[in-house]
């Protein structure tokens, strides 16, 4: 990492909310990986003696329909929802970007195969190429994972394109052509690492609609199956007895909240600070 | 103009033939035989038999293809195997509940959004903005159906202004546009406001400051009507998302519609339900973003030479 984009970092976590937002990003990241030491209770003890009780100081955010701990829930919830949408990012921008670069630098026939479906699967809605991926794979979580993933991939394929394109006539690159680098030497040496920080930085904005896009599919009980927690498959259950016990809703989506809102004020305090908003904003 | 519609037309043929390819494949790409989920547990093989020619599973792939685009381009998109009915029947009566879930979310998140965007930069910097500024971030980062259920709880169970859920009246039709409506107001309000700022930074805003004008007479007029192209433009690319929008909330609100249809079908493994639905969505999404192209290159003659 450069020296400028290290100070751009510390420059970020200077501000309230890019240093508010890592602090809440932290705090939910430590709780899911500390989870059994967190969470007052196991995630799948039933106490059906106390099922829908409403927040109280044993059970601070009350307890669903078989009486287990909606917060010790939300806790190991954290760690399904957190894994899939990281997980899926990260399989979507390393192959939207390798596809991505690989159009934009090589051109001709290949480029204009990867522009026509990325053009295609862009003007889908993310929920409906997800949707089409889990009809074909079944639900659970890898298929979670892959379709989000797939959901994804023409942004990050664009984006990387569009970097690429823009950088790939300037001077040093044809330079180090001139002194007689390879392609794949030029791609991974002198564009890619001039291309990837607006990818990388929508990439952590997409992972706050990566954690949606899961608990939407949760929530339609197309993701990871019960008695593993996450927060859309709470709530899809929640949603069930909403006038019995509203706070089975309530906590999971705040907890998405909280989450997504954190990771676009950093995102959004990252832009600033590296000053690529118009290198970003690829709408 | 002409020229390019008749162009824009002709690129569906391949966008439709790649797509239907994808859900043709839906039925034949699930784990395990399509058959196992259609014969009762204990019949012989020869049940067996007869059920997969009857289906046409023991055809190469692509004459299965052939027969399945055929009888679509008759409207026929086989039988629902849990409901027992046509599946063009179904998709005709759940579809009018989504165009009009759908259009009305649109009307309302392109009015809305305009009007708050405007008021934004208008008064920019000023409590107004910063209130638009917070309602685009909770719009644009709160999951959808959460939004839904929160309103549910508020105005249906607590106030008890709406009813809960169902599609019997069009009092029905309220808290799902507005929850739908919040996402598309809180983009559309973002390009409003940012394509006004930059604008308003043009040299021809400065003359009509320098001719005396008023901020607002300048900002509403002049800044306004230039600022319309990149909403336009936006409104044109996302079209699609209106109906992505409603398939999640549909659900949530128990209406009839494309978006719930889907969903229980997947759960019940109905394939060719699913594969009608997918194909239905698939069509509304490709006519949306046609009918923004068309709009787009009918106002700015840089994107008809695109396409050349």
């Amino acid at each position: 990492m450069s020296r400028r984009k290290q100070s751009a970092l510390w420059r970020v976590v200077g501000t309230w909310r890019g240093g508010l937002s890592l602090a809440v990003l932290l705090a939910i990241a430590l709780a899911a990986i500390f989870a059994p030491w967190v969470a007052p209770y196991p995630y799948d003890i039933q106490n059906l003696s106390a099922t829908n009780r409403a927040p109280s100081i044993a059970h601070w955010l009350g307890t669903d329909e078989f009486g287990r701990d909606v917060l010790s829930r939300i806790i190991y919830g954290a760690r399904t929802s957190l894994t899939v949408a990281l997980t899926a990012i990260f399989g979507s921008v390393t192959l939207g970007m390798c596809l991505g670069a690989a159009a934009g630098y090589f051109g001709g026939l290949f480029d204009r195969i990867v522009t026509a479906i990325v053009d295609l699967t862009w003007s889908f809605p993310e929920v409906l190429i997800a949707l089409i991926f889990v009809a074909i794979l079944g639900a659970g979580l890898y298929s979670t994972m892959i379709a989000i993933s797939i959901a994804y991939l023409a942004q990050f394929a664009r984006l990387t394109r569009a970097q690429i394109m823009a950088i790939k006539s300037e001077t040093y690159v044809e330079a180090a052509a001139n002194l007689g680098s390879g392609h794949f030497h030029i791609l991974f040496r002198h564009l890619l690492p001039n291309a990837i920080t607006p990818v990388i930085v929508a990439g952590m904005l997409a992972t706050g609609d990566a954690i949606i896009l899961e608990a939407t599919l949760g929530f339609f009980g197309l993701g990871v199956q019960p008695p593993k927690p996450s927060w859309g498959a709470m709530m899809s259950s929640g949603s069930a007895q909403i006038f019995l016990a509203p706070w089975t809703i309530l906590g999971p989506g705040l907890a998405i909240a909280i989450a997504v809102v954190s990771l676009n004020l950093f995102g959004d305090a990252l832009i600033d600070a590296l000053d690529i908003r118009n290198r970003v904003r690829d709408i | 103009m002409l020229n390019y519609s008749i162009k824009r037309v002709l690129l569906l043929v391949p966008i439709f033939l790649a797509v239907s390819v994808v859900i043709f494949m839906i039925i034949h790409l699930v784990p395990g035989d399509p058959i196992d989920n259609l014969i009762q547990i204990g019949s012989s093989p020869e049940q067996k038999a007869a059920l997969v020619a009857r289906y046409g599973l023991d055809q190469p792939l692509l004459v299965q293809y052939g027969v399945w685009l055929g009888k679509l381009s008759g409207g026929d998109l086989g039988d629902a195997m849990i409901l027992r009915r046509p599946v063009s029947e179904l998709i005709g009566e759940n579809l009018p509940h989504s165009l009009r879930l759908g259009g009305l979310a649109f009307l309302f998140s392109t009015i809305v959004g305009i009007a708050t965007g405007a008021l934004a930069a208008v008064f920019k910097d000023r409590w107004i903005d910063r209130a638009v500024m917070a309602l685009i971030l909770l719009g644009s980062t709160l999951p959808s159906f959460w939004l839904g259920l929160l309103m549910i709880l508020l105005f249906a169970v607590q106030l008890e202004w709406f009813p809960v859920s169902g599609a019997r009246t069009w009092t029905a039709l309220v808290l799902p546009v507005l929850t739908i409506g919040l996402h598309g107001v809180a983009l559309v309000a973002r390009v409003t406001r940012a394509a006004m700022l930059d604008i308003g930074r043009r040299d021809f805003v400065l003359m009509l400051h320098a001719k005396g004008l008023s901020h607002r007479r300048i900002q509403l007029q002049h800044v306004l009507r230039h600022a319309l192209l990149p909403v336009v433009t936006i409104l044109s690319l996302r079209i699609g998302w209106i109906v992505g929008g409603a398939v999640t909330i549909e659900f949530v609100f128990a209406r009839p519609g494309l978006g719930s249809l889907l969903i229980t079908s997947l759960a019940q493994r109905d394939y060719p339900v699913v594969q009608g639905c997918l194909l239905m969505l698939a069509v509304a999404v490709m006519l949306g973003t046609l009918l923004g192209d068309l709009v787009q290159a009918s106002m700015d003659p840089r994107v008809r030479e695109h396409l050349r």
